[in-house]
């Protein structure tokens, strides 16, 4: 028998494995080897973030209004905020500034509120945002209605032209994305080779030549007088063109989705629409999540091609700033700011994509 | 034939007269004549590969037959998709392996095709959803999901999935053989259950207990075809066919 009565206290563990010292032991100086690796790679990272640091922050320009200010030897920011407004708003009136920072608000707080936990009834907000936003949204920026003065689309340009193309794109190419992958799969030969084709086609040309064939062929064939305006144009090309790349990624959801679902939803007398929607769609969506904000975020940097059609998104119009006489030689500063702009704008995405999974997950249980 | 004959009307359920069905070049069902009177249930064993599972997929129009009528009730079995709503609003069916919706908890599992299908009002079809749970004995997890719950619990989950719609017949298609042991018995017990209520019921499976304690009429098949049909008593005492003597020797073997 064995008795043992002298109760041992609460130890911490040896330093050697936890706190600071620990990690670092442990993650990067296990071995010889780790520990060259270490210190070689540091020593690259260090010795290029200090100039870098250095440039963007230290002996930067901030304020001024031409390039007599900027007498640091760092980056010259002030060419980016003399031309801030023109870079968000493009040549839109200055007048009418506050129908694009409106739109802007309501979209910043739509998606906010989307995104909050707590929201109720979050269908709701979610359909208005879909459907009724956009329309909103359409005679702030163009006007026409309520008085507003129109504001002609070569007028628009920027961010927000940018964001026109890029949120439009988005919006547009999921439904018709959604379509086109269950066309692929549909029994009827007909509907099923009609979405094949135009998957295949418009998937197999680059973006570029889509602009260019929606900018200069399409004029050619549309009869004469009606002439189509040039951005609506652009956004139909992007939205074929993301709708494609959409579908084949719906298209790999569902066929991950088991046959036993679709038959257990049809055994209980769910039409084809009623199990799409209710049985297999959500469950495919949650599946393909990754690759659908792949999509949106490649649709969100592609959108900067449109510049070739001269339409000044964000790009085109840094670019087009940066060949002003005045401003010669500050490209980098020009290139940089870009972007930043675009990386915040996609890793904002990315990272919602990564909370949205992780809910899902949890709130789903497992299987 | 039958001795078992409690509460079975002759009003007939379900009719295949002369069903044919070929997978390409296969030849499944061979001239498949057979009639449920409403009340009855049925057993179908046999071997695999038999062509059970594809019998009873065609009363529902899982698959469907290239020759032959099936009648369901008095609606015809045809590609007017009017009467395949009809059929599969009458007609329950339960899975091998569960086939519930994991992205919905047991209780929106049960609702759901009495909402969206019978137009039943959200609170009504709880209420029946919750009786129904009851039934199979787990209204407490009605608000997990299925990934949440063990084999046999998720298998009388989908039992009462069908019964919400209120089916005229219920189809089991082997319910039983994805199950642990220690889990079988739940199941059946419910099954057994609903057969006592006078459930229209045609169940492949290999439980040759559950056959004989609630069959009226046990079919053997094999290649296809209806080799022997008989009351549960002679069928398993007294087997008529080679083929089905070698198949109770087989399953009653271990
Ligand atoms: N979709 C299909 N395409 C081609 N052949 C099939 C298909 N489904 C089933 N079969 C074949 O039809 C035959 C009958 O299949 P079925 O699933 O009806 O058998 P079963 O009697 O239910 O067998 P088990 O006891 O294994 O479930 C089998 O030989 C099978 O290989
Ligand atoms: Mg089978």
């Amino acid at each position: 028998m064995i008795v043992n009565d002298n109760k041992i206290p609460d130890m911490p563990p040896p330093a050697s494995t936890v706190g600071a010292v620990g990690w670092l032991r442990k993650n990067l100086f296990s071995s010889w080897a780790n520990s060259i690796l270490t210190v070689v790679v540091g020593y690259i990272v260090i010795s290029n973030l200090i100039p870098l640091i250095d440039w963007v922050f230290l002996t930067s320009d901030w304020l001024g209004d031409s390039r007599e200010d900027c007498t640091s030897g760092g980056a010259c920011w002030v060419f980016i905020t003399v031309r801030l407004e023109q870079f968000i708003y493009g040549f839109y009136p200055e007048s009418e500034y506050w129908r694009i920072n409106t739109i802007f608000v309501m979209l910043a707080g739509l998606i906010a509120a989307l995104i909050f936990e707590g929201t109720p009834k979050k269908g709701w907000l979610g359909a208005f945002t879909l459907l009724i936003f956009p329309i909103i949204a359409f005679y702030l920026l163009y006007g026409g209605a309520f008085d507003l003065e129109v504001v002609e689309t070569h007028k628009w340009g920027g961010l927000s032209l940018t964001l026109v193309l890029a949120c439009v794109g988005i919006v547009a190419s999921l439904p018709f994305g959604v379509l086109l992958a269950l066309g692929r799969r549909s029994n009827m030969p007909i509907v099923r080779s009609l979405s094949t084709a135009f998957i295949e086609i418009w998937r197999g040309v680059p973006l570029i030549s889509v602009l260019f064939m929606a900018s200069v062929m399409l004029p050619l064939f549309v009869s004469g007088e009606t002439s189509m305006d040039k951005l609506l144009r652009a956004l139909i090309g992007i939205t074929m063109f993301q709708s494609a790349y959409m579908a084949e990624v719906i298209r790999g959801g569902l066929q991950a989705i088991p046959k036993g679902q679709y038959e257990a939803a049809m055994a209980l007398g769910l039409n084809y629409w009623k199990s799409m929607g209710l049985i297999i769609l959500p469950q495919a969506l949650k599946l393909m999540i990754p690759g659908i904000v792949n999509t949106f975020i490649a649709l969100f940097k592609d959108t900067s091609l449109v510049l070739i059609i001269g339409l000044f998104d964000l790009l085109a119009i840094v670019q087009a700033a940066l060949s002003d006489p005045k401003w010669l030689g500050y490209s980098v500063e020009g290139y940089v700011f870009v972007a930043f702009v675009f990386w915040i704008f996609c890793f904002s995405m990315s990272r919602y994509s990564q909370a949205l999974e992780r809910k899902l997950h949890t709130g789903h249980g497992a299987r | 034939m039958s001795t078992q004959n409690n509460n079975v009307s002759s009003e007939i359920m379900i009719q295949l007269k002369g069903v044919n069905k070929w997978y390409g070049e296969f030849h499944v069902l061979k001239d498949i004549d057979l009639s449920v009177s409403k009340g009855e249930r049925i057993v179908v064993c046999g071997p695999s590969g038999s062509g059970k599972s594809t019998m009873i997929r065609c009363l529902n129009r899982l698959e469907e037959h290239q020759q032959g009528q099936i009648l369901v009730g008095k609606t015809e079995l045809t590609n007017d998709i009017k009467n395949i709503e009809t059929i599969r609003r009458e007609v329950g069916m339960v899975f091998q392996h569960f086939n519930l919706f994991p992205h919905l908890t047991v209780l929106e599992n049960c609702c759901l095709a009495p909402i969206w299908v019978r137009k039943v009002p959200r609170k009504d079809a709880e209420a029946t959803a919750m009786k129904y749970l009851e039934r199979v004995k787990i209204p407490d997890q009605a608000y997990k999901y299925p990934g949440q719950l063990s084999g046999g619990q998720q298998q009388r989950v989908a039992i009462a999935r069908s019964l919400c719609m209120n089916p005229e017949v219920m189809l089991f298609d082997e319910p039983t053989s994805a199950l642990d042991p220690e889990m079988i018995k739940e199941v059946l017990d419910v099954m057994i259950e609903l057969a006592h209520e006078g459930m229209t019921m045609i169940c492949v499976t290999h439980e040759m207990g559950f056959a004989k304690t609630v069959a009226n009429r046990v079919i053997f098949m094999d290649g296809g075809q209806i080799i022997e049909e008989n009351n549960p008593h002679e069928f398993f005492d007294n087997p008529q066919s080679e083929r089905t003597q070698l198949f109770l020797s087989q399953i009653l073997a271990h």
